[in-house]
């Protein structure tokens, strides 16, 4: 006992104390929340766009559908085969050493690259969640939004976005999540994130328990924190439903 | 009708992760029970005679009984590297004459490099040969056979760049392998932001090759390869650091230790260690 204690207690030292070594934590969580935070923009506009598209292209009468949406469509349904259907680790290392093979390793190339890739990769799932929000709301809303004399865009904007971003909040919630620790796959392209910086601290300590568990602990109280926001949005919205 | 197929494919579904539970859960106790009987064997092995425990070598506690599991990173080449789907070179050669000599049969794991010594600890692996120098930090953590080969670090640019000696490093940006002693003395040296740490030294080389960075230190061997493999790159003529390469042992089995520096005597006396050197590094 007394010896799990004495090497409990150095693996802290030098996972915290030892050299500055916590300056890795902090620094790769800016990193990590950074890549998350910027990413899920860039998803979402993705996401929402494709997700118009698809659901408007859908949702045409059969008799007379809109060349140009046709096509539209058919680029976002390869969008979404081609990165649903490859792994992100494998889309990450094809952005960095392939697509955009000329950037210079500096901790910005590497940040765009990732927010790049992560939010292409996200957006893919982000379009099929939205579009499931938007598939959900009942035909007799476009149709009474229409007949009140406003346009396709305004019933859009106005009627059947806001129910289906209601509808489909738990599983906005639970992509974030997943975006958020999926991210810890940049370490591959050399970026300095949260969980680079434990590999870091544990190729120089060779501490395995102090360093992982800490990073499992700052990942789950993220995570925990944006259950809890999603929580609370979810029910805001909610207090508009007379049920 | 639907209902009742719908029914009986789930309590089908249900049995079968419930029977894969049971079973898994039932490997994992036996699992545990041996772990528990390695564990107290070792103390008592320990607390023997180290001469005693090391003279008979079939005695030898190793991971799995009759095995001795090598962790290394096989993007090392000469050192370690694949050949088709097997891994080859000098660190397994050595490691293959060694197990023979304590009658046991090599296993060899691939991981990443800054993992190793953490399994050799941990007992993931018994011992750890990857090219792998002897450094104070990492003696604190396991322990060291004597030395079967010496490495330089040498570093890696491209063949019109501006860095002419070591000199130029300062500034640049350097590739190194994540753990390796090239990543401290170059993170000491140069300062943190400066290194970027690949898992293996062909990625790190491939963004040398992309002008991501300005310049790759890793040991003279595997630099020789990767040179010898991509044209446009060559190799600086002052080295960087010189260094000896030793076997990582668990601190909780000197036995095996004692077991294996005996043997690597026995080889270097008669002259295997020389001969596998002399295959895989062509004079120069």
């Amino acid at each position: 006992m007394q010896k799990i204690i004495e090497g409990l207690r150095l693996g802290i030292y030098q996972t915290f104390i030892l050299e500055n070594n916590y300056k890795y934590f902090i620094n790769g969580l800016g990193i990590t929340l950074l890549v998350t935070a910027s990413a899920l923009i860039l998803g979402l506009i993705l996401g929402i766009f494709v997700a118009i598209v698809r659901s408007a292209h859908d949702q045409q009468p059969q008799n007379r559908r809109n060349p140009l949406l046709g096509i539209l469509n058919i680029i976002c349904r390869l969008y979404l085969t081609v990165i649903r259907g490859t792994p992100s680790m494998v889309q990450l290392l094809i952005m960095w050493f392939v697509i955009w093979a000329s950037a210079r390793a500096t901790d910005g190339n590497m940040i765009r690259c990732a927010i790049l890739s992560f939010g292409i990769n996200s957006g893919a799932y982000i379009a099929e969640i939205v579009r499931s929000g938007i598939m959900s709301i009942d035909k007799g809303q476009m149709e009474a939004g229409r007949s009140l004399g406003l346009t396709y865009a305004a019933t859009m904007k106005g009627v059947i976005i806001p129910q289906a971003f209601k509808n489909v909040l738990p599983a906005l919630g639970n992509e974030m999540i997943t975006l958020l620790k999926e991210t810890s796959i940049v370490t591959v392209i050399g970026l300095k994130d949260l969980t680079k910086g434990a590999m870091i601290i544990q190729s120089k300590t060779y501490q395995a328990l102090v360093p992982f568990l800490a990073i499992a602990a700052i990942y789950l109280v993220m995570v925990l924190f944006l259950t809890w926001v999603m929580d609370k949005v979810e029910r805001r919205m909610r207090e508009s439903d007379i049920r | 009708m639907k209902k009742i197929i719908a029914f009986m494919t789930a309590a089908v579904m249900t049995a079968g992760l419930l029977s894969g539970c049971g079973s898994s859960s039932a490997e994992a106790t036996t699992a545990a029970e041996t772990t528990a009987a390695a564990t107290t064997a070792a103390e008592t092995e320990a607390a023997a005679e180290t001469e005693a425990a090391a003279a008979e070598a079939a005695q030898l506690k190793t991971v799995t009984d009759g095995i001795l599991t090598m962790g290394t990173n096989a993007a090392f080449p000469p050192y370690e590297y694949y050949d088709g789907d097997k891994i080859v070179g000098i660190d397994a050669e050595v490691a293959e004459a060694v197990a023979e000599k304590l009658g046991l049969k090599l296993e060899i794991v691939d991981m990443d490099f800054s993992s190793i010594i953490t399994s050799v600890q941990t007992g993931k692996v018994d011992i750890g040969v990857a090219g792998m120098t002897v450094t104070e930090e990492r003696l604190q953590n396991v322990n060291f056979s004597d030395t079967y080969s010496t490495g330089v670090q040498v570093v890696i640019v491209p063949e019109d760049s501006q860095i002419t000696d070591v000199d130029g490093l300062s500034g640049a940006l350097i590739g190194v392998q994540e753990g390796t002693t090239g990543h401290i003395y170059c993170s000491d040296d140069y300062g943190e932001e400066n290194v970027i740490a690949y898992t293996n030294g062909a990625t790190a080389v491939q963004a040398l090759l992309n002008g991501k960075i300005d310049c790759v230190v890793i040991d003279k061997q595997p630099a020789l390869k990767f040179v010898e493999a991509n044209p446009g790159l060559k190799i600086l003529e002052t080295a960087y650091v010189e260094e000896d390469y030793a076997i990582a042992v668990s601190k909780d089995n000197e036995a095996l230790l004692a077991a294996i520096n005996g043997a690597l005597k026995e080889l270097t006396e008669d002259g295997t260690v020389q001969k596998v050197l002399d295959t895989y590094i062509k004079a120069e």
